[in-house]
């Protein structure tokens, strides 16, 4: 509507022959973002943004955060557009600016999420000759974005955005770069768009095909052990309210991967929590049995079948997926549909009619009962990191947005945080990105002033990236840091421990920082706790500290995640519990046969 | 199995080293590529040529179609497509075999573009099978250098929808 009036007032305006003026390309610039809704910039000076950064000056409708590291400021714009849904934004100079992003930019990729990236460039005159701080970023970015793009002439500049817009947040949402030469940026263009944009090789489905539809719903109707495995495709197309309706009228129970976190209540009586490589056992246990397998918006991850021949199979697979390179990718799906998620299980919700399965739920109750998620946490033990995280879990529960680092504190927050609502909890997942989880903290927070961001840390990988307290003191976000801090890099050591003969070889932090004293030092504030009687005051400590706050727990290093799939071996060669206490591995108590 | 891809693309720098990319991640040989402009100015046509699992060579064409700048992707049959190719091949002739040379390049409808005292150069085109024919041909007299262009392919205009290729 704003678009048909405002389109009207423009010809009516021009009755004489006036010629558009011409504007700065960094004009040109700043009105697109403006255009697309953009609220935050996260971004790293140099000399070829001169003219763009001096426009953030004195408007305020864009906010620029300077921050101290330009790979976090791809993870902040990640953090904000996973919390938001909305595309995240970051603007870095040539060179090094334009390759310290590689890494987020990566991340995001892997893991769908709609950034658009904002790097200078060398004059156009200058590009290709070795020029001070020049560096092929399209060329490098070609197989980690949804497409890069060098802008050559200032006149192409406000299209270019348009459409770096759209095809980030279109179809399977993910980056997209636009490299901005000097002479683009400096010189003078017209700010012209079309009123929609229509790419010709690009035109997602969104819309399932009616005939598939009707089979899967069918396929359900006939499905005895049905189980609905939830991806992160669920959380990007919003689709948490049909899966609920879809899980509850058919009674289907619910497996998440770690990026699917959110799409459905953790607690929910139909939840079976996440599967996979450290999934919960009833959840894997379930993958083995179902006779249907419903993907919505996941793409059968090696962390998350194990051995792919012997991943579901007794099931039929449906397979839900806005991407069609991610259907029968990895599993050939017996039905597949290509739509977005949310517009395809509305239509399936439209067909699908109650139905009861008291054997299939009672089986998956007792699965559930059998072999659930435990830790040990005998009196006058270090604190356990699975305990840390419970109490985190009840004490602030739905009022906080939780982003995860890499490794054992992730797989931990994911099995044992209680979550509520999508986009609640936002780790790195596809990649694997230590030092993901405080950049990105950033960027939620600043997406969701209604919540607290807290990132569950581990001490090896907030070391990477601690250099942004400066950030958030500077802006003053309030982002807690829940420090997990066994003083090693605790994945790694878990497969040295486990498969290694617990040879222990460059894993141990020998020296760490005084997490408390570094607070300090960047105007943040902190604690560090040891027993497990301060936990809970400390959480609220925490929590009613205005500002940056690291809460340092000292945990038991020797702790392991369990269950765990060996990586390359079968979900029924899962180790379900720690075996230096209990052996409980690939022991299935009666596998029904259908 | 072999795979002949026509794939249409945008006319923009860099696209040959992105389509081509696809196929080198996944550690597939590219028999032969071969691009040029089409009858829109905007448009180029890339034709390649791959050895690969028949799963795998579908997931490539997913996967092409899924780049910003690639318009259409076909994967061929030989049955539902005009398939040509051009060779340049200089063969070993002295005098006393030139003319047996000539005669079988004749047989062929390959043409002489250059002689030399004891080469025949020739310029040849046809579908894959009739170049391999050919080189095959012309193998025992030795063949010092040679020249392929790679595989082009228009669809064949105007097939039945419920035509099927002899297998």
């Amino acid at each position: 509507m704003a678009v048909a009036t405002k389109a009207k007032s423009q010809t009516t305006k021009q009755p004489a022959k006036l010629k558009p003026k011409k504007i700065s390309g960094a004009e040109i610039i700043y009105r697109s973002l403006e255009r697309e809704g953009v609220k935050y910039v996260f971004g790293h000076p140099g000399a070829i943004l001169l003219t763009l950064l001096d426009l953030f000056l004195e408007r305020s409708k864009i906010k620029h955060l300077l921050i101290r590291h330009e790979q976090c400021a791809a993870h902040m714009a990640e953090g904000y557009a996973r919390a938001s849904g909305t595309v995240g934004v970051c603007l870095t100079t040539s060179g090094p600016g334009a390759t310290n992003l590689i890494t987020g930019i990566t991340d995001a990729y892997m893991d769908s999420i709609p950034i658009v990236c904002l790097t200078g460039q060398v004059a156009t005159t200058m590009v290709g000759n070795d020029a001070f701080q020049e560096a092929d970023i399209v060329g490098m970015t070609r197989t980690i974005t949804k497409h890069s793009y060098l802008v050559q002439s200032t006149d192409d500049l406000a299209e270019t955005i348009q459409e770096a817009f759209y095809i980030a947040r279109t179809g399977r949402p993910g980056p997209v770069l636009v490299d901005l030469p000097k002479d683009v940026l400096l010189g003078d263009g017209l700010y012209q768009i079309p009123e929609k944009v229509d790419l010709r090789g690009y035109k997602p489905t969104t819309k399932g095909h009616p005939r598939q539809i009707q089979r899967v719903a069918e396929a359900i109707k006939e499905s005895k052990q049905p189980l609905l495995y939830v991806g992160g495709g669920a959380i990007h197309s919003e689709a948490h309210k049909e899966i609920l309706k879809l899980a509850e009228t058919a009674e289907i129970p619910v497996t998440y991967t770690l990026l699917g976190a959110g799409a459905f209540p953790s607690a929910h009586e139909l939840s079976l929590g996440m599967l996979g490589m450290h999934g919960t056992a009833y959840a894997n246990y379930a993958t083995m049995e179902c006779d249907l397998l419903i993907a919505v918006g996941a793409r059968f991850d090696d962390r998350v079948t194990g051995k792919v021949s012997e991943f579901a199979t007794r099931a039929k697979i449906i397979h839900i997926d806005i991407d069609p390179t991610a259907i029968g990718k990895n599993k050939a799906a017996d039905i597949p549909v290509v739509g977005d998620a949310r517009q395809v299980l509305a239509e399936v919700n439209k067909l699908v009619k109650p139905q009861k399965r008291a054997l299939w739920k009672k089986r998956f109750q007792n699965l559930r009962a059998e072999y659930p998620l435990s830790f040990d946490s005998p009196e006058g033990a270090p604190i356990k990191p699975q305990e840390a995280i419970v109490a985190l879990s009840e004490e602030v529960g739905d009022k906080a947005v939780i982003t995860t680092e890499v490794g054992q504190h992730q797989m931990w927050a994911a099995q044992f945080y209680n979550f509520t609502f999508p986009r609640q909890f936002i780790s790195s997942g596809g990649l694997g990105t230590m030092g993901f989880g405080f950049p990105a903290a950033i960027g939620a927070a600043l997406a969701r002033p209604d919540k607290l961001a807290i990132d569950i840390a581990g001490d090896g990988s907030f070391q990477m990236v601690m250099q942004e307290i400066a950030t958030a003191v500077q802006y003053d976000i309030p982002v807690k840091v829940f420090l997990l801090n066994n003083a090693t890099l605790g994945m790694v050591r878990q497969w040295q421990d486990l498969f290694m003969d617990r040879r222990f070889s460059e894993v141990d932090f020998d020296s760490s920082p005084d997490y408390v004293k570094l607070a300090e030092a960047f105007g943040a504030s902190g604690r560090r706790i040891v027993d497990k009687e301060e936990i809970r005051p400390a959480i609220q400590e925490m929590i009613n500290t205005p500002g940056p706050y690291i809460l340092d727990v000292i945990v038991d290093p020797d702790e392991l995640v369990f269950p765990m799939v060996p990586a390359g071996g079968a979900t029924k060669d899962m180790i379900v519990r720690d075996s230096r206490k209990k052996v409980l591995q690939g022991k299935l108590s009666a596998l029904p046969d259908n | 199995m072999r795979q002949v891809y026509s794939i249409l693309v945008n006319n923009h720098a860099g696209v040959l080293s992105h389509v081509a990319g696809l196929f080198t991640r996944r550690g597939y040989n590219i028999e032969s590529i071969a691009a040029g402009p089409t009858e829109d100015a905007t448009i180029t046509r890339i034709v390649i040529v791959a050895f690969g699992e028949e799963n795998e060579l579908d997931q490539i064409a997913k996967q092409l179609r899924k780049l910003y700048d690639v318009r259409e992707v076909e994967q061929i049959s030989y049955n539902q497509a005009v398939t040509r190719e051009l060779v340049l091949a200089t063969i070993k002739a002295p005098i006393s075999q030139r003319s047996e040379v000539i005669q079988l390049a004749n047989a062929f409808g390959a043409q002489v573009i250059n002689m030399t005292d004891d080469t025949v150069t020739l310029e040849a085109s046809g579908n894959d099978h009739k170049v391999r024919t050919l080189l095959k041909a012309f193998e025992g007299y030795g063949i010092s250098q040679m020249a392929r262009t790679g595989m082009i392919s228009l669809p064949y205009d105007g097939m039945p929808e419920d035509w099927e290729p002899i297998a």
